[in-house]
């Protein structure tokens, strides 16, 4: 960075810096906003009357007594059963990365591997399936799912978020395959593996790094997803986001609008952990078909 | 590799991808050729002490019947893409002739479902991909001067809009320009008009799904950008400057010719997800002034009566837009498979 080419005048430093600071204000207040809000009274939450009573909280000292309240929390999780919503969604996000990785890990090496010309259709099939919005697709699942009763299901939900997961997938580990050398697997494969074989005892102890980041992803699209599991799953097996949305038609009535403040910080608290953990990781992922490709 | 060998290990996924995606688009083509059955009338004497009277009634049992045995409903052919709700043919044949002007046409135009939500997702995509774009990459200058130490949090900050889920995101959005919320508070004190409410308001409420969909996306644009930057040549640098270009000239004629690849791929990504924009417009609930295609696939398929065929026919539309805004990807990606590596 000491070199003269790259070193700032201090009136483009403070230009740059102050832009930032105003980006990253943007970026992060409304986060910082609502987790402070989530624990007062909806008076307080939106404080049209004096802007001090949403920092202080003076609405939430008269009605309960302290400056900070859980009862948005109580009130979500405990009387309109967010806790069973937040169970559903692990199951979901668990089996759709295990098993998207699953397949994704064997398909994707395939195709990195394969000079033919179908492995190119193949990518080039997914590409065009990736780019389909889910919801287009929703509507061809529910007759045949009503018909053959598999509507309503945590079971159904996975199989076919990871089927919409695949596409990402497979582009994905298929561009982290090709960076492991071929002469890895071959030289097994000379020395008498199947292919298998070399899969198994080569190119697996070495492909953590890029599994992970696909993971993470695979983990976001079915974590996130609202199109898919909010027509697809029945009142009982709803997932967090779908549940939040059905707050917004009944609670916002009830005047219980901190049941989905409450349950926002919830779905968002693990996602703040997720980014803080593996920044890294997302960051490569991010630009893995971008900087290469 | 041998056929057999990619054969098996592509298998599981092939399989996922034809049985969800391939067999579902199928689906839903065909679906948009049928319509619901008409319920089955029954007409019966109704006799009383003043005589008969002939009384027409839904014959339950028939119309389950039938929709038991066929589905699908009956063949429509495409009936369902030119009636009212989607390409509404006759209705825009006479509100073309009727029209006055180009404009008056325009806004009958936009009475029109289909018409109306079409509207709004291209004005979305075309409006937040180009704006994505530029403010990724000032982030991403702005970032990439700021001290070491301070990079790892800015970027964290940074990520937050893009990881959080977007019906969350969009969400804690509208609470805040509510008009009791904190942003809506401060927009009817700057501009004095206590009247003043985003959610009333048509024009207001496309610019803020707009700002949302910016303030989504350019942390994305922003890591492909950063990550550009830092692969620049410091040499090309330094050599443009002996040869006396200024710090804009630099940017211009070094950096941006470096990252205009990236701009492409971040541009393409962008167009095929702003096209399907919809959790945003469910917690604005804005539906009464933007709808989007992918809107109005869901609200024909939610509710009491789903309308199958007519979310199938949106569907199959807007699969055929998609088509249209990628074939520039799928003729790049075909160009660099196809030249010698």
């Amino acid at each position: 960075m000491a070199n003269k080419a790259t070193a700032q005048p201090l009136s483009v430093k403070f230009l740059a810096t102050s832009f930032l600071m105003f980006w990253l204000v943007l970026a992060a207040f409304p986060f910082i906003w609502t987790l402070w809000g989530s624990f007062k009274v909806e008076g307080d939450f939106f404080s049209k009357a004096n802007w001090a009573n949403a920092l202080f909280g003076g609405l939430t000292q008269a009605e309960t007594g302290g400056s900070f309240t859980g009862d948005g929390y109580y009130g979500a999780f405990v009387e309109e059963e967010f806790w069973r919503a937040t169970l559903n969604s692990f199951i979901v996000c668990f089996f759709v990365v295990t098993i998207s990785l699953t397949c994704g890990t064997l398909g994707g090496y395939a195709l990195s591997r394969s000079t033919n010309r179908y492995a190119f259709w193949f990518l080039l099939f997914a590409l065009i399936f990736r780019a389909m919005p889910p919801i287009t697709l929703v509507s061809g699942y529910l007759l045949p799912f009503f018909e053959y009763n598999l509507w309503g299901r945590l079971s159904t939900t996975i199989i076919v978020l990871v089927a919409i997961n695949q596409p990402f997938t497979l582009w994905m580990l298929h561009a982290f395959f090709k960076n492991i050398p071929k002469d890895l697997d071959e030289s097994a494969m000379v020395d008498g593996c199947t292919r298998f074989q070399a899969f198994r005892h080569v190119i697996i102890p070495v492909m953590w790094p890029g599994v992970i980041t696909t993971g993470l992803f695979s983990f976001l699209l079915a974590y996130n997803d609202f199109a898919v599991t909010s027509m697809l799953l029945s009142k009982d097996n709803q997932t967090m986001v779908p549940k939040l949305a059905s707050f917004l038609g009944t609670t916002q009535t009830k005047g219980n609008v901190m049941f989905a403040v409450a349950a926002v910080v919830s779905i968002t608290a693990p996602l703040f952990v997720m980014v803080m953990v593996f920044q890294r990781q997302i960051v490569s992922g991010l630009t893995a078909g971008a900087v290469k490709g | 590799m041998k056929h057999a060998t990619f054969f098996w290990f592509v298998l599981p996924s092939a399989f996922l991808m034809l049985l969800f995606i391939a067999l579902p688009v199928v689906s839903v083509v065909t679906q948009s050729l049928y319509t619901s059955h008409e319920q089955v009338l029954v007409t019966v004497e109704n006799c009383g002490p003043f005589g008969c009277t002939p009384v027409t009634s839904i014959d339950q049992e028939a119309t389950q019947a039938l929709q038991a045995d066929k589905p699908l409903g009956k063949w429509a052919g495409l009936d369902i893409y030119k009636d009212r709700n989607h390409l509404a043919f006759s209705e825009v044949a006479s509100a073309w002739v009727r029209a006055d002007g180009l404009p008056d046409f325009g806004k009958n135009l936009m009475n029109l479902p289909f018409y109306k939500a079409m509207a709004f997702t291209l004005t979305y995509t075309f409006v937040v991909t180009p704006l994505t774009i530029i403010l990724g990459f000032f982030i991403a200058v702005a970032v990439n001067s700021v001290a070491k130490a301070l990079k790892g949090p800015t970027i964290f900050l940074t990520l937050l809009p893009f990881i959080v889920t977007p019906l969350v995101g969009s969400l804690i959005l509208f609470w805040m320009v509510d008009a009791r919320g904190i942003l809506g508070a401060g927009l009817q004190w700057l501009t004095n008009n206590p009247d003043l409410s985003v959610k009333a308001s048509t024009p207001l409420m496309w610019i803020m799904l707009m700002v949302y969909g910016i303030w989504h996306a350019a942390p994305f644009a922003f890591v492909v950008f950063y990550a550009g930057l830092q692969t620049v040549n410091s040499e090309s640098l330094e050599a443009a400057m002996i040869d006396g270009a200024n710090r804009w000239e630099r940017i211009r004629y070094v950096v941006i010719p470096h990252l205009f690849p990236l701009v492409t791929f971040v541009a393409l990504i962008q167009l095929m997800d702003n096209f399907r924009v919809f959790e945003p417009i469910v917690s604005f609930s804005a539906q009464a002034h933007a709808t989007s295609l992918s809107y109005a696939i869901f609200n024909d398929l939610g509710g009491e009566t789903r309308l199958l065929s007519s979310a199938a026919a949106t569907s199959v539309l807007t699969i055929i837009g998609i088509a249209i805004l990628l074939s520039p990807v799928l003729i790049r990606t075909y160009r660099d498979f196809s030249k010698p590596s």
